[in-house]
């Protein structure tokens, strides 16, 4: 099917844009912050937890389309972030954004976005832009935001034209931690908040930080770790003058054949020490690449809270073929037709068949490509925590 | 795993007559899971007592039983048929209390019959409130203080934890019957003592009230394996303390974080796991404190419900079929999404717009009852709506209600109010309420202030101020002249009829003049229009029309569009051109098509019915190779599921949806043309604004069906084929009335040509009576006559319904019914063949219908009421359209009706097509199903007013027994013996002598009030003279209260007579004492009770009965 061309022409009201690389023109409403941010277009199809997706590390130069049409209903507060480091650089709604009303909620996201310096525009159509990125790919972008309406088009663009898109690209590092920093946060509880985490006695876990989340440590920590947190490019020394009892490999954005440059070589020396290793998304990719398989960036990537995965292999016993309900933000994914010898797959999208989890044969060696921490989405999957600490001392 | 080889049939249990809290989502569920069931080549038994379902239609199942659904008759059905399993979960609580009694009772041990979809252990633990609150405690979720209590004595131990107000809610009944929230003692006792009286355990929940709190329902489906998703939460407008079913609901749940929607999820989950529903759907309800986020776990329902008939119209999703086929062995990831036909089933349906569902009432049918929504349902029926936000779909579902609404409408009788009425109004949980918030918003008040009284979340709130101000915009400035802005308030979901208004009102005509006078005075006219905007709805449609502003269409496709999707279930929303033109995907085909519009929310009068139609004409016409296009907003029904017809627009059936529809349609390939007649009135009052349109309208034309409905028209033609019609008149004044009475003859019917309940009515034998009746019982003034129309006492009253194709006229079927002529001939029960008019009466009716038809050029259904008295045929009326009486006919013929005048609708010869079978060998009696005991205080009585929300079928081979079926299939056991209390009118005395007779020679004992009691033992028979209430005590309701009365026949005359016994009824009613309110129905009920045992009745199927 065709799309119609779309115009140049400024409708009234617009204060905001989104400039496709191939010169489509998004018109809409600015809100948030102002100026022009560039990055890759997306899509969400969660129904809750906006304010956890767009401080999502793993959606750093990403803007992500919320195809349900009503965001910033419960508004916004301290709790429900991902990280404190930047996300998604923008969002695409259908809706105005209006007033909250959650007894948890400490800001309006209007007003939220502002602070975090990020742009959304509203009154497009979503679900006609979402069935774009379904049948033509995820486009490279420029969003903008002016109150007054003045946009300068052609630099736009250009810009858009100018960024060279996230394959290839290193995001990790811009969003990783700087500082190796002791984890101690708990995990969230209704009328509590988040518990403090303990940490005497408890089996050690060094996790590398390629973007990760937040709701990832909480997880570990419930599931009975101490988490100590590392920048991406941490050498092996260093990890190991830590004492890990495991390592744990963090999503992220961006490519995982880029980021994997450096930290590859670290997971195989890890490996090969046997070191007890977990990889969520970006972790898992490097996990994969490491143990010698490849990765591939996908067509229109799977995002979303709504993702069937079932198990597979004989690794499960009783448990195989049940399905997990999963949160997903994913546009590289691991080949599953390249695992080598000794890397057995042990989850696969119902969607599409995709690789989504892998076990090293012989080793405590596992990821996933979707996100067991949830946060937002189902929690099918927190096993996954109590697994790997499981397997640790 | 696949399916089950160990099983090779099933029995499904139906959910039986439409009542309230069990409608036709059941037959919509209950028609999927046999389809899926009979794709896995299961040999299917269905039983249901309906005959208005799709699912009894006998190609679905192998073997159809349209049977009373008791234990009893299901246990000879087991015997019969011996199937090996038995799927509970389709029928509602029905079919759910049904299967427990088969289990209780032995009879699935005794023939080796396994529950499948939930055992019986599984369904006592989520419905046994003790067992249930134990679960819920073991597993972590907390429930609301309560106890249970079987005694007066317990309730109030428990009242004394949970304090006022309190909510009581009586075991095993649905829909909440018998239950309620108590603000002080007297109605705690009040409450407790009738929920005590509903459930068939003698127990109550009394719990602490959570009113105002969040209310949220969680549809979740689980399969063996253990994998289980939610296939869609929904958040209730109306907070807590009305009943879900009553409540205003949204879909997905709006106003939760992630956070807690997580831990609603997992609950609901952790809920099915811990109660051990192994496979299929369930509904688990929660109460959610909008302070501080508290979560409790009110109830679940282990089975298919009205919540997921709602769920799988909003997602796409269909839970039924789904469950049906998990209930086999297979598991999620088993099954393919239909919707996408790419993906499986196993995962969450995600949406890209907002759903609302609105609740339809018909409380105007129930004089005296109370119109308070609280934990009991009332409501009868719902509109189902689709926007892409939550004012589109809020105000599309306000105007597809078909209560007159076009959007928030304003409510005059709070207009200009203090804020003390106001808030009074606002502060009561009634029908209106969301109306009454909107006129707040008019009249000033905050949202702060509306939330504080009515607990409606300030998100739902806010939006609706912000609709109240635009309006309010409109009002003053116009409707805006450019694109951008229409669109924006199109978007908003207001509908152009409401612009219009809003826009007249801009120019202050609202005051002095409106639209019309507006119109006749042409320049004055244009001058309006210029500054309005537009001034109808018309005029707002055509400035639509040149601004470019026209709705477009998306598809429902449980993914959000990430996936494509290749089932064609559409929904309209106005989008911006934010890049190109907005997309429109309706992609019509480029086939001969043809549009069939359904017939919006059930109602009384109204219902499935003329759903039955429309499927079957979809059916048929798919059949003759035309693409069939549905339109409907009905949930519940079969017709809005996306496998009925080629094509589903879920929309409301005003005009202008439907003409955006056509034009969408229209814009490639054929379209054929627009079936209006089989869907009730919905559909008839659109054909006018489609004939001006254009759009050819298949079948009868509109005109003769106006011609049928207009009094003076049809006078003419009925004089022109020398019929008789039952004399009749209007009358300006008191000496008019008089006049047209002696023309005409005592006994006259008299009423206002505005009815307003029974006591407006009356049947009056001469001068002095019709005096006193025009003297106290209504106002008659120029503006509001009375009709004057010859009473035809003890007439037997008909209907036929026939086909004609404009050359050939074929009769479908005769039914007499049971009441006599003046009950309406929906509550009337009636019988196929006729059981007691002789030959030539008959052939008369039938020589007039064929007569009616031609004249009336009818091409496709009539139906024709004949009233026969002392010999002679008198007309009624006729309907030269679908009836209600089609599927009755269909199913007690085994003719396919409906689909053969679909397809003469669309052309074809009944030459041509299947014969219709009228030489049965067997009866089939159809009975109405009443819901006077939803509504305390109103009048169990039979009027012209029709009241029954469903119907029964009890076929057999003898009248009798087919009557004594449908009498059980109703609810109504009759008895062998006891005492019958009789107290009739005069006139029908000497009627009521035979059957009376009768009962004594069964041995039972009769008591009556005086003048009946005189006039039996004058007639030899033995009588016991009993006091009426107005007699003192002990009065005959003392007698019923205190369960020594097992029959009751009363009929009344007189509107003084008839409040006297109301409260005879009333008692009948609470002791579920089997009653009858005319003279031909006792004597119906006394046959039955003299030739019938009903141990002894025999089952049989459809496919046995049509050989």
């Amino acid at each position: 099917m065709a799309f119609l061309a779309s115009s140049r022409a400024q409708p009234q009201g617009a204060t905001g844009v989104l400039v496709l690389a191939d010169g489509t023109i998004v018109w809409g409403r600015g809100f948030g912050a102002t100026g022009s941010a560039v990055g890759e277009v997306c899509f969400n199809t969660a129904m809750t937890g906006y304010q956890e997706v767009m401080t999502d590390p793993s959606y750093a130069a990403q803007i992500v389309t919320f195809t349900f049409p009503h965001i910033g209903n419960v508004g916004t507060n301290d709790e429900d972030f991902e990280s404190r480091v930047e996300g998604a650089v923008g969002c695409v709604v259908r809706e105005d954004v209006t007033l909250q009303s959650n007894f948890r909620s400490q800001a309006e996201f209007v007003e939220w976005m502002a602070k975090q310096g990020k742009i959304g525009i509203s009154g497009v159509d979503t679900r006609a832009l979402t069935r774009r990125i379904r049948l033509t790919g995820a486009p490279n972008a420029v969003i903008a935001h002016d109150p007054r309406g003045k946009f300068d088009l052609d630099a736009l663009l250009g810009r858009a034209q100018e960024w060279p898109g996230l394959e290839g690209m290193d995001l990790a590092q811009s969003v990783s931690r700087e500082h190796q920093e002791d984890w101690d946060g708990g995990y969230w509880r209704l009328g509590h908040g988040y518990d403090a985490a303990e940490r005497e006695g408890k089996p050690h876990v060094v996790a590398m930080d390629f973007g990760s989340k937040d709701n990832i440590f909480r997880n570990l920590v419930k599931a009975g770790a101490r988490v100590t947190v590392v920048p991406a490019k941490t050498s092996l020394d260093d990890i190991m003058a830590l004492a890990p009892d495991g390592v744990f490999l963090s999503n992220g954005p961006g490519d995982p054949a880029a980021t994997g440059e450096y930290a590859v070589p670290v997971i195989k020396a890890l490996l090969e020490k046997d070191m007890p290793l977990f990889g969520i998304c970006l972790g898992h990719q490097m996990l994969a690449l490491a143990a010698g398989a490849k990765t591939t960036k996908m067509h229109q990537g799977h995002r979303g809270a709504n993702h069937p995965v079932q198990r597979v292999g004989e690794s499960w016993g009783e448990t195989r073929d049940l399905v997990e309900i999963t949160s997903m933000n994913h546009g590289f994914a691991v080949d599953g037709d390249t695992l080598p010898d000794g890397v057995e797959q042990t989850h696969v999208s119902l969607f599409d068949g995709s690789n989504c989890g892998i076990a090293v044969s012989g080793k405590k060696a596992f990821g996933v490509q979707y996100h067991p921490e949830a946060s937002p989405g189902p929690q099918d999957s927190f096993y996954l925590f109590e697994k790997f600490v499981g397997m640790l001392g | 795993m696949p399916k089950r080889t160990d099983i090779s049939s099933i029995l499904v249990i139906g959910a039986g007559p439409i009542i309230i809290g069990q409608a036709c989502e059941f037959d919509y569920s209950g028609t999927q899971a046999i389809k899926a069931l009979k794709e896995d080549g299961y040999r299917v038994i269905l039983v249901n007592s309906n005959p208005a379902t799709i699912m009894t239609d006998p190609e679905f199942a192998d073997a159809t039983y349209i049977e009373p659904i008791t234990p009893a008759i299901v246990a000879k059905i087991i015997a019969k048929e011996r199937p090996d399993a038995l799927l509970p979960t389709m029928g509602g609580q029905t079919a759910l209390n049904c299967a427990l009694a088969l289990d209780a009772d032995g009879t699935l041990e005794k023939y080796g019959v396994e529950m499948i979809g939930a055992k019986a252990d599984v369904i006592d633990k989520a419905e046994n409130r003790m067992r249930f609150r134990e679960a819920m405690d073991g597993i972590g979720l907390e429930s609301a203080r309560s106890g249970v209590a079987h005694t007066m004595a317990e309730a109030y131990e428990i009242l004394e934890r949970t304090g006022l107000p309190s909510i009581i809610r009586p075991s095993f009944t649905m829909g909440g019957t018998g239950g309620g929230v108590a603000y002080n003692k007297a109605e705690f006792e009040r409450i407790v003592k009738s929920g005590l009286d509903a459930s068939p355990t003698t127990e109550v929940l009394i719990e602490e009230s959570l009113l105002g709190w969040k209310e949220y329902e969680m549809e979740v489906v689980r399969d063996k394996a253990d994998n289980c998703i939610i296939i869609c939460s929904i958040e209730n407008v109306d907070p807590m303390g009305v009943h879900t079913g009553d409540s205003i609901t949204v879909a997905p749940a709006l106003t939760l974080t992630d956070k807690e929607y997580q831990i609603m999820r997992n609950a609901s989950i952790a809920c099915l796991r811990e109660i051990g529903v192994e496979t299929g759907g369930s509904n688990v309800q929660f109460a959610v404190n909008p302070k501080d986020g508290r979560l409790i776990v009110i109830e679940m329902n282990p089975r298919v419900s009205r919540s997921s008939a709602l769920a799988s119209k909003a997602t796409g999703f269909p839970i039924a079929r789904v469950a049906a086929k998990l209930a086999v062995g297979y598991t999620l990831d088993e099954i393919t999404n239909e919707i996408t036909g790419a993906t499986p089933a196993s995962f969450e349906p995600t949406i890209d717009y907002v759903v609302t569902k609105i609740p339809r009432f018909a409380f105007e049918k129930f004089k005296g009852a109370d119109n308070h929504l609280s934990t009991a349902m009332k409501s009868v029926g719902e509109v189902m709506a689709i926007g892409r936000n939550i004012k589109e779909s809020m105000q599309k579902a306000l105007r597809g209600l078909e209560t007159g609404l076009d959007g928030f409408n304003r409510v005059p009788e709070l207009e200009g109010k203090s804020r003390e009425i106001i808030t009074a109004a606002l502060s009561q949980a009634t029908p209106e309420r969301i109306l009454n918030i909107a006129q707040a918003f008019r009249e000033g008040f905050t949202v702060e202030e509306v939330q504080a009284i009515t607990f409606y979340d300030p998100w739902f709130l806010r939006h609706i101020e912000e609709i109240i101000y635009e309006e309010r915009m409109i009002g003053a400035e116009g409707l805006p002249n450019n694109a951008y802005d229409l669109r924006r308030l199109k978007a908003m979901g207001f509908s152009d009829k409401r612009l219009a208004t809003l826009a007249v009102r801009s120019v202050g005509v609202a005051g002095g003049m409106g639209e019309t006078q507006a119109k006749r005075s042409g320049l004055l006219h244009d001058a309006l229009r210029a500054m309005a905007g537009a001034t109808s709805e018309e005029e707002v449609r055509k400035l639509r029309q040149k601004l470019g502003v026209l709705p477009v269409y998306k598809r429902i496709d449980s993914c959000a569009a990430e996936f494509e999707a290749i089932t064609p279930y559409m929904y309209s929303t106005y989008e911006a051109p934010s890049f190109g033109e907005p997309e429109n995907e309706a992609w019509p085909s480029d086939r001969e098509k043809v549009v069939i519009l359904g017939g919006g929310p059930n109602r009384i009068g109204q219902g499935i019915e003329f759903d039955y139609c429309c499927v079957h004409a979809c059916f048929a016409l798919a059949e003759a190779g035309y693409e069939t296009i549905m339109v409907n907003c009905n949930p519940e029904t079969v017709s809005t599921d996306y496998d009925t017809s080629d094509r589903l627009y879920f929309e409301p059936l005003t005009a202008e949806d439907v003409l955006e529809i056509l034009r969408v349609e229209h814009s490639r390939g054929t379209l054929k043309g627009v079936i209006v007649q089989f869907g009730g009135q919905t559909p008839l009052k659109l054909a006018s604004a489609l004939e001006e349109a254009g759009i050819p309208i298949l079948g009868t034309s509109p005109d003769a069906i106006d011609l049928a409905e207009d009094r003076e028209r049809f006078a003419k033609l009925v004089n022109k084929l020398k019929l008789k019609q039952p004399e009749n008149g209007i009358a300006y004044s008191g000496d008019e009335a008089l006049a047209v009475a002696h023309r005409i003859g005592y006994p006259v019917l008299l009423r206002p040509s505005y009815v307003l309940g029974g006591r407006a009515m009356e049947i009056v034998d001469g001068d002095a009576q019709l005096i006193n009746y025009i003297n106290t019982a209504v106002e008659v003034s120029g503006d509001s006559p009375v009709l004057v129309d010859q009473y035809l006492r003890d007439a037997v009253e008909c209907d036929v319904d026939a086909l004609c194709d404009g050359e050939d006229v074929v009769i479908a079927g005769v039914m007499q019914h049971i009441e006599e002529a003046g009950v309406h001939s929906g509550d009337s029960a009636c019988s196929l063949p006729p059981y007691s008019l002789p030959q030539d009466i008959i052939d008369e009716m039938e020589r007039q219908a064929d007569a009616l038809a031609r004249a009336l050029k009818v091409r496709g259904l009539m139906n024709i009421q004949f009233a026969v008295k002392d010999g002679e045929v008198y007309l009624i009326e006729v309907n030269p359209r679908a009836s209600r009486t089609v599927p009755f006919v269909a199913k007690a013929s085994g003719s396919q009706i409906a689909k053969i005048a679909a397809r003469v609708m669309a052309g074809e010869m009944l030459a041509d097509l299947p014969k219709i079978r009228r030489e049965l060998d067997w009866v089939a009696v159809k009975e109405a199903v009443f819901p006077f005991a939803r509504f305390p205080g109103s009048d169990p009585v039979l009027t012209p007013e029709m009241k029954s929300t469903g119907e029964v079928m009890g076929i057999d081979s003898t009248f009798a027994k087919a009557y004594t079926k449908a009498q059980i299939g109703e609810g109504s056991l009759l008895p062998k013996s006891g005492t019958v209390f009789v107290s009739v009118k005069d006139s029908d005395k000497p009627q009521i002598v035979e059957p009376v007779k009768q009962l004594v020679e069964m041995g039972m004992k009769v008591i009556a009030t005086g003048g009946t009691a005189t006039y039996l033992a004058e007639q030899g028979l033995p009588v016991e003279r009993v006091n009426k209430v107005a007699e003192g005590r002990p009065h005959i309701v003392d007698k019923i209260s205190d369960g020594e009365v097992a029959l009751v026949f009363n009929t009344t005359e007189g509107w003084q007579s008839h409040k006297d016994s109301q409260s005879i009824r009333a008692s009948a009613l609470e002791m579920k004492v089997p009653y009858y309110t005319t003279a031909a129905a006792s004597a119906a009920a006394a046959l039955a009770i003299a030739l019938v045992n009903a141990d002894e009745l025999e089952v049989r199927s459809l496919q046995d009965y049509y050989g």
